[in-house]
């Protein structure tokens, strides 16, 4: 698996909206002074006249988003997601959210992945934030394929959508020609039984290798990937809970409120076995390369393989 | 301004953008371009209009300065390093794991540092506060904040704006470093700002306009700033974004990206051919 093409996701979002724009006459992509970073600057190359420059106003982007998508357009709004969801959180929860105005929201740089930036851009709050928004769809991509997927998926559906892209090249694991993409549906990426690895975004593929790693040494992990954090798939995870027993949950955010929050509440409430969720353990990041804070922060196969091992 | 001064702070403004581009360059990221455009400003405000003490940098009576447009990380750690707050060794190890040097200013871990920032808008309300509380307690310390043009597309920077004028807050000072650019653009192509000083005034500003890199005006500048009360005063500075690297002036492209050996090797050698003509004579 080591030599894999990697994309990161914000790329494939702007990829994705270029190829959206040539089917799509009612398209408008908004940006706030992003576009180099987000990569909706790949649309804006190609249709100028659907690219509305915001400037640094994040929350007004979001009136503005609600504001067109009432009338039939369809809008993503785009910002890294420390300011999409942080700083504009109050006007996509009343003017996005509230009268279930179906803007997508693409927020590109998530995670600690974001690097040298350090604490201030480094949004690890993001998905617990959407998640208390009633109606959200929260969808955190792992790779290229899905990342492209996810956004056609948006496109079309009716309702308003978080996005989750990362700033970091990625594994791209998904066949494009096999892989088919349901918004609220889990993917079961390797069968097991003695524990389950349940990740989400950038996480997934490493707890692929985790697995795989394991694997050799005589454990049998399953791997499920939760594209859709929000409505979120509680059969495919009740079931991994009664045949296994366990369950890791991975996932490049904080443990407060995002993908382990969210299984946990599903544990409980229908089938209580132990979840371990890996996750920024509440804390603020800092400084340094991707790779390395991953690392720190134990979001690597490595951390997963001892978190299974001492689960079990 | 007295040409002994002038040429002091034009060998440290020099020193200054060499720590920026030593920074920028070892962390393979960062921002020089709007960096190098505060460079001046920082130079004079810290070294000759600030009460500071490097020794004591949380000394209470202090003048305070918040780098609103907190991605200018580079060129405050430069001069703070100038001044001694820290071992200019430091910014070597910008950006890197374990540094006291993040990418965006953090006031619990870096001497000098008064407010952590780095999500635009939010340094100038920060500053408003400070200035509050001066007047609150009778404290006689000036604060000082600076913001990028791009910057005050943020709606938050007019309510600070209008705060600050209903507070009568004459201990703040705002500059706008008007270097022209952001990130995806100019700023009257990307979404206009301009024109700022109508806007400043209109919010009950008294407004100066000044010439980032001239010693003397920015002496002429903040000596009409001290005069004001009643009133906050808002410095529109028209400054070159990536200033004193030639090939980072003006460029768009310079304003979050690191160079290469290559380009390093040719912004340091034009910065210290510069230096040695202003120490020369
Ligand atoms: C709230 C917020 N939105 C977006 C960003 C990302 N960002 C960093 S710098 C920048 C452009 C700033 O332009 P300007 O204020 O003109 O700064 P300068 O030219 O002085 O570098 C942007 C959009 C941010 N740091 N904070
Ligand atoms: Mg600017």
């Amino acid at each position: 698996m080591a030599d894999m093409v990697k994309i990161a996701t914000r790329e494939s979002y702007g990829n994705a909206l270029a190829e959206l724009g040539e089917k799509l006459d009612n398209l408008v992509v908004l940006d706030a002074d992003l576009a180099a970073a987000t990569k909706t600057g790949i649309f804006k190359k190609k249709f100028p006249e659907k690219f509305i420059d915001c400037g640094i106003a994040e929350g007004n982007m979001m009136g503005i988003a609600a504001g067109l998508a009432t009338t039939g357009k369809t809008v993503f709004a785009s910002s890294f997601a420390m300011f999409a969801a942080g700083r504009a959180f109050e006007q996509v929860r009343n003017s996005i959210g509230y009268p279930h105005i179906p803007v997508k929201i693409g927020a590109t740089h998530a995670g600690i992945s974001v690097g040298e930036d350090g604490a201030t851009h480094q949004c690890n709050e993001d998905i617990a934030l959407m998640r208390t928004i009633p109606g959200m769809t929260i969808i955190n991509p792992a790779d290229d394929v899905e990342a492209k997927a996810a956004v056609f998926a948006a496109a079309e559906f009716n309702g308003p959508v978080y996005m989750r892209f990362g700033r970091l090249a990625t594994p791209v694991f998904n066949n494009p020609d096999t892989y088919k993409f349901e918004i609220g549906k889990g993917v079961l990426l390797k069968d097991g039984t003695d524990i389950t690895i349940i990740a989400t975004g950038l996480m997934v593929y490493e707890s692929l290798l985790a697995a795989e790693e394991l694997a050799k040494q005589g454990i049998n992990a399953r791997v499920i990937n939760i594209h859709t954090i929000k409505p979120i798939d509680k059969d495919i995870i009740i079931k991994a809970a009664k045949e296994t027993k366990k369950i890791v949950t991975v996932e490049e955010h904080s443990i407060i409120g995002g993908l382990g929050s969210a299984v946990a509440e599903v544990v409980t409430e229908s089938c209580p076995v132990p979840v371990i969720r890996i996750g920024v353990n509440d804390k603020f990041g800092h400084s340094g390369p991707a790779k390395d804070l991953l690392k720190e922060f134990g979001l690597c196969s490595e951390n997963i393989i001892n978190t299974v091992k001492s689960a079990l | 301004m007295d040409e002994i001064l002038k040429k002091q702070l034009s060998i440290t403004a020099c020193k200054v953008r060499m720590g920026i581009i030593e920074g920028v360059y070892n962390a393979k990221s960062g921002h020089p371009g709007g960096s190098l455009s505060i460079a001046d400003l920082l130079t004079y405000l810290y070294s000759v209009k600030m009460n500071v003490d490097p020794k004591n940098p949380k000394m209470p009576e202090r003048d305070r300065l918040v780098l609103s447009k907190g991605h200018c990380a580079p060129a405050l750690y430069s001069i703070l390093a100038e001044r001694g707050f820290f071992p200019k060794e430091e910014l070597k190890s910008l950006r890197h794991i374990g540094a006291m040097l993040q990418g965006h200013p953090d006031m619990k871990g870096t001497p000098g540092v008064d407010m952590s920032t780095g999500s635009l808008g939010q340094g100038i309300s920060a500053a408003c506060g400070i200035a509050l509380s001066a007047k609150l307690s009778n404290d006689a310390y000036k604060v000082y904040a600076v913001l990028g043009d791009g910057e005050t597309e943020e709606g938050q920077v007019w309510e600070a704006a209008m705060f600050a004028a209903h507070n009568k807050l004459d201990n703040l000072v705002a500059i706008v470093d008007f270097n022209g650019l952001q990130i995806d653009g100019a700023v009257t192509d990307v979404c206009s700002p301009v024109p700022l000083p109508e806007k400043f005034s209109a919010f009950g500003w008294h407004v100066i306009t000044m010439d980032a890199h001239d010693f003397d005006d920015i002496e002429r500048a903040f000596n009409e700033a001290e005069k004001i009360s009643g009133q906050p005063v808002a410095i529109i500075q028209k400054s070159t974004k990536g200033k004193g690297v030639s090939f980072m002036e003006n460029q768009v492209s310079w304003h979050g990206s690191a160079p290469n050996e290559e380009q390093y090797n040719q912004a340091m050698s034009e910065l210290k051919a510069k230096l040695s003509e202003l120490e020369g004579n």
